[in-house]
């Protein structure tokens, strides 16, 4: 139930999300989803992608911080109102989100929205609950 | 111990040897050497006037800038003839310090040397790696030449070529390391990189010096290199390094009492501060011979601590250096000392010793940037938790030395890794 991203320290300087990605592309890996966060001086880069292992060995190689995250992958039905209905239900269970981003993808009808929560446990429990399908890695990396 | 006699000797027959070499200096000096007479007799000091060691507070002074004057030759107190080889500072501030040896001279430095290396038990079955720079710098060939007295298996590898350095070390079973502290974490860096397992290597110590480090570098290499590390202190004024070294107790550096006379001055008034007192040392060279100094103010700040040493030395020790005169920032009034920011870092959870200073004005009001390699332990992928950090470390140095600063967080390797000295504050202000 726990999806694992790679969150990535860049300086805020020109060319480096291009650098990036140009290692990842040079390890044949494939960004499945990615949010960019930043202040004045820095950004962390949090991304999603088909070979976690594959694409934090390059990064580390290449001398980027890179880091393994635990985030929540659920999907949300793919109109007006669909993403609201999921924030009411954390907002109920008092789950706080630390971050949220969308996937680039859509499986079948539906889009999917990654999580960071501190109590991950209970956030996949609430979703079930609540009858919002949370997503695996094996149904990611099979999109 | 290299020489049980000099360095464990009852404190009067010691102060005896030293007043017997301090009035020899001084007549030599005052007679031979114009720039001392001149100095003596505008303070209206003849040499006769130096009937005890204390008496040595009539002396003038001897600095940086004085010796830059005297380039290249005007401090030469030996037949020209009799010098075999000259040193000389970096002068990268102007023009160089010369040091001028004689053959005596040599051998005094060796000895400094081979008593330092003693300090950390090397002998003649250890392999010693020498990563100081060879050449005009007194840090390569001190080691070497210290190396040498005490016949242990010498590696004259110099500076650079860090790769080389960490192959080398595993090769050769190198069991003693001498480079500067920041080389030292460089090589440490490199080699595990490499995949290297320093518990698995002969390498015991580790003896570094000519540039200031604190404890939390000390940790570091420790733990990293899997070594016990040394702090050692010399200056090319004085001879190159083996003027004092730590024991084995790393508590204080013994200095070679019987060479080199130690004072403790304050800075602004020149006046001679009790054991104790932290001051700007001052240092005479007793025995030397090529270009002997006297009363040197070093710039280094210090105290002495002239309680026994559970070593077995006598040789008073100076606590490890504690700033200097002249790198001593001044940020909107408040002293500030590149060595208590290292200190500062090195205590926060995770941050490594990889730091620059950056000291800029704008308008009238002095900034000063602390930029810090970000490294996996401090990684989140959280924001709040990257500023909290540069906020924490913030703090810390608030709370210990009184001075707003702007923490940055910036990529690893973006700051520059020494090979010798590391450049540690970036002064842009234009004063």
């Amino acid at each position: 139930m726990k999806i694992r991203q790679i969150a990535i320290f860049l300086e805020n300087k020109k060319g480096r999300l291009a650098d990036v990605t140009r290692v990842l592309s040079e390890a044949s890996v494939n960004i499945r989803a990615l949010s960019l966060a930043d202040t004045a001086d820095f950004g962390i880069l949090r991304l999603i992608v088909n070979d976690t292992d594959k694409a934090l060995e390059a990064l580390k190689k290449a001398a980027f911080v890179a880091q393994v995250n635990e985030v929540m992958a659920v999907e949300v039905d793919d109109r007006p109102g669909g993403l609201a209905r999921i924030l009411e239900v954390f907002d109920k269970n008092n789950i706080n989100i630390e971050y949220m981003y969308a996937f680039v993808e859509k499986r079948v009808e539906n889009a999917i929205v990654i999580f960071k929560i501190d109590d991950h446990d209970r956030a996949v429990e609430v979703m079930k609950k609540n009858n919002i399908s949370v997503v695996t890695n094996d149904i990611l990396k099979n999109l | 111990m290299w020489n049980v006699k000099h360095e464990s000797m009852g404190r009067k027959e010691l102060e005896h040897l030293q007043y017997e070499r301090l009035s020899a200096l001084v007549n030599k000096l005052y007679n031979r050497v114009p720039f001392y007479t001149k100095r003596m007799d505008e303070k209206k000091v003849k040499p006769g006037d130096i009937k005890k060691l204390s008496d040595i507070a009539k002396l003038p002074f001897s600095t940086k800038t004085d010796m830059r004057e005297v380039y290249p030759y005007g401090l030469l107190a030996s037949d020209p003839n009799d010098i075999v080889e000259i040193h000389t500072s970096s002068g990268t501030t102007g023009k160089p310090v010369v040091g001028a040896y004689t053959k005596n001279d040599i051998d005094l430095w060796s000895e400094g040397m081979a008593r330092t290396l003693a300090m950390g038990d090397t002998t003649r079955e250890d392999t010693v790696q020498n990563a100081y720079g060879y050449g005009l710098f007194t840090g390569g060939l001190g080691i070497h030449y210290g190396a040498r007295k005490i016949g242990a298996n010498l590696i004259p590898i110099s500076g650079g070529n860090t790769q080389r350095q960490v192959m080398m070390m595993q090769d050769f079973k190198v069991t003693v390391l001498c480079c500067t502290p920041s080389y030292a974490m460089n090589i440490a860096e490199v080699g595990l990189e490499s995949g290297v397992d320093f518990d698995s290597l002969p390498l015991r110590m580790g003896f570094f010096g000519a540039e200031p480090w604190g404890e939390g570098m000390r940790r570091e290499l420790e733990e990293k290199l899997k070594i016990k590390a040394i702090d050692i202190y010399g200056m090319t004024e004085i001879i190159g390094p083996g003027v004092a070294s730590e024991c084995m107790q790393q508590n204080g550096l013994h200095i070679f009492e019987d060479l080199f006379y130690p004072e403790i001055i304050n800075p602004d008034t020149g006046e001679v501060l009790p054991p104790g007192e932290k001051g700007e040392l001052v240092i005479t060279t007793l025995t030397r011979e090529g270009t002997p100094v006297l009363r040197y103010r070093t710039r280094d700040i210090t105290y002495l601590m002239p309680e026994f040493c559970s070593c077995g030395r006598t040789l008073v020790r100076m606590h490890r250096l504690m700033g200097r005169t002249d790198d001593m920032l001044i940020i909107r009034g408040v002293n500030v000392f590149p060595s208590q920011i290292e200190e500062v870092l090195l205590k926060v959870e995770g941050v490594q010793p990889h730091y620059q200073i950056i000291v800029e004005r704008q308008g009238q009001l002095d900034t000063i940037e602390v930029q810090v390699e970000m490294n996996e332990k401090l990684l989140s992928d959280e924001i709040k938790n990257l500023a909290g950090t540069e906020k924490q470390i913030e703090n810390a140095i608030y709370s210990t030395l009184n001075v707003h600063s702007k923490v940055k967080l910036v990529e690893p390797k973006s700051i520059p890794r020494s090979e010798g000295k590391a450049k540690r504050v970036i002064d842009k202000r234009k004063i």
